[in-house]
């Protein structure tokens, strides 16, 4: 059986199937999240049917009407592209899971260049939201997508650049090293060592535009004008109906949990909590990582319900004006303190 | 098989996971869905009407003067993270060349706001 579980594609094929499963799983769970803490943040009470007690299986029933529902693809519609734009959305999604340290050792692949790639394939994304509101021949979806794609161009820079912040204090770009960096002591007191997470390291403002530029790549409010539909129908997936609608909409919540997963291991310390050994850290690793993707996530929620939209230009003058100077600025302070210190 | 060729499998067995995923939910709703084509629901939908011209109007693409002053700093990043991960053997030299290189960028960025790029109305 162990050695069964060394060989490299046993091995390749279970964290697949792992991932696979995991990863819908708590987008599901996030999608309840979302219905039932918007309900309650509006004063209602939200869904209460499905599944009796607080209408928990109202996700899988959405889901189980989707698969039932007519496959529609419009005449004027360039068909190839349109079917292959939802999975090349989920092909993004899931390949971010590669990097996502869940504890010490439950990581899918360690990557060296681990942040640079967690970015890149987050980013490959909004290829696919151009393809689905070029391909729609619909006029909301190509300004849809449109718009998507001025956003990934003006929010990318932000992000990439507020995490170089963490790089250059933790020397290197793979996750574990990262987590690894922040797991050893800031200081000593006699006994006493004080661990704290980057986001406590100076960390801060580099924390801040990485959670607006990720608002951003994952199109929520206040940055939701790819789709906003009070403008725009749905955007990007005005045409799309019944899975493939699902599939975009799975591939947003798994786009919460990754991008959640990938803020939680670079500013708030992934696996890591104080206090306990690397014995139990490699058992509770993954309920501690999913605790601050979750405040992450419900933090995410809340932002919906507080800010209105912003406007298209709004948008990019604050990514231009001051989120890349500031990142930029951040890099240069950081790398002072870094080298002074 | 060495490491190296190993984490370019596992990435492209991921990449394909997504595709596959995809494919096999279409594969399950095909033997459920119903398929009773029509008309009316092959059209592009335009709030209910009979949509106007051509899906592909014309747009006014102003972004793409951001698609440049992007790709300007994207490269840029690429510059960084490897400055980023040796910049504790490196030490002062490269703080002080790279500090001169993000000025230099900056200056752009500050020529283009006063140009008037991210100004909308006409």
């Amino acid at each position: 059986m162990s050695g069964l579980l060394e060989n490299f594609w046993v091995l390749l094929a279970l964290k697949v199937a792992i991932i696979a499963a995991v990863v819908p799983a708590v987008s599901l769970v996030f999608i309840f999240a979302e219905l039932k803490i918007s309900a309650h943040m509006q004063s209602r009470i939200g869904p209460y049917f499905a599944g009796g007690r607080w209408g928990w299986a109202q996700p899988l029933a959405d889901g189980l009407k989707f698969i039932q529902k007519e496959d529609l693809v419009p005449d004027d519609a360039d068909r190839p592209v349109f079917k292959f734009a939802p999975m090349v959305v989920l092909m993004s999604t899931l390949a971010v899971f590669v990097i996502v340290p869940f504890s010490p050792k439950l990581v899918v692949r360690d990557l060296d260049l681990g942040v640079f790639y967690a970015l890149a394939a987050g980013s490959f994304g909004t290829i696919g939201v151009l393809m689905a509101g070029w391909s729609s021949a619909n006029k909301y979806s190509l300004i849809g997508g449109l718009r998507a794609g001025a956003q990934l161009i003006a929010y990318e820079l932000p992000l990439v650049l507020a995490v170089v912040g963490v790089v250059i204090q933790a020397g290197t770009m793979s996750f574990n090293g990262i987590v690894a960096a922040q797991a050893a002591p800031v200081f000593t007191i006699g006994e006493f060592a004080i661990h704290l997470p980057y986001l406590f390291q100076g960390q801060v403002i580099g924390f801040v535009i990485f959670i607006i530029a990720m608002l951003a790549e994952l199109n929520r409010t206040p940055f939701d004008m790819p789709i906003a539909e009070s403008e725009l129908v749905m955007g990007y997936l005005t045409e799309y109906s019944g899975l493939r609608f699902t599939m975009f909409f799975l591939a947003e919540y798994a786009g919460m949990f990754s991008m959640s997963a990938i803020a939680a291991t670079l500013f708030l310390g992934g696996w890591y909590l104080p206090g306990l050994s690397s014995g139990a850290l490699e058992v509770l690793g993954p309920v501690i990582l999913m605790a601050k993707v979750s405040l992450l996530v419900f933090v995410i929620i809340w932002f919906r319900w507080t800010f209105p939209r912003l406007r298209e230009d709004q948008l990019q003058s604050i990514a231009w004006r001051w989120l890349i100077p500031l990142a930029l600025l951040n890099i240069v302070g950081t790398a002072i303190a870094k080298v002074v210190l | 098989m060495t490491d190296y060729f190993q984490d370019y499998i596992t990435v492209a067995v991921f990449a394909g996971a997504g595709i596959g995923l995809v494919a096999v939910a279409m594969g399950a709703s095909f033997l459920l869905r119903p398929h009773k084509p029509s008309l009316v629901k092959r059209q592009s939908y335009e709030c209910g009407i009979n949509p106007v011209g051509d899906g592909w109007s014309q747009t006014h693409v102003r972004y793409y003067i951001f698609a440049l002053l992007f790709l300007i700093f994207d490269v840029e990043a690429v510059f960084i993270f490897p400055w980023a991960v040796r910049l504790e053997s490196l030490g002062t030299f490269a703080l002080v060349e790279m500090a001169i290189f993000i000025v230099i960028l900056l200056g752009g960025l500050v020529y283009a706001v006063r140009k008037g790029v991210l100004r909308w109305e006409s």
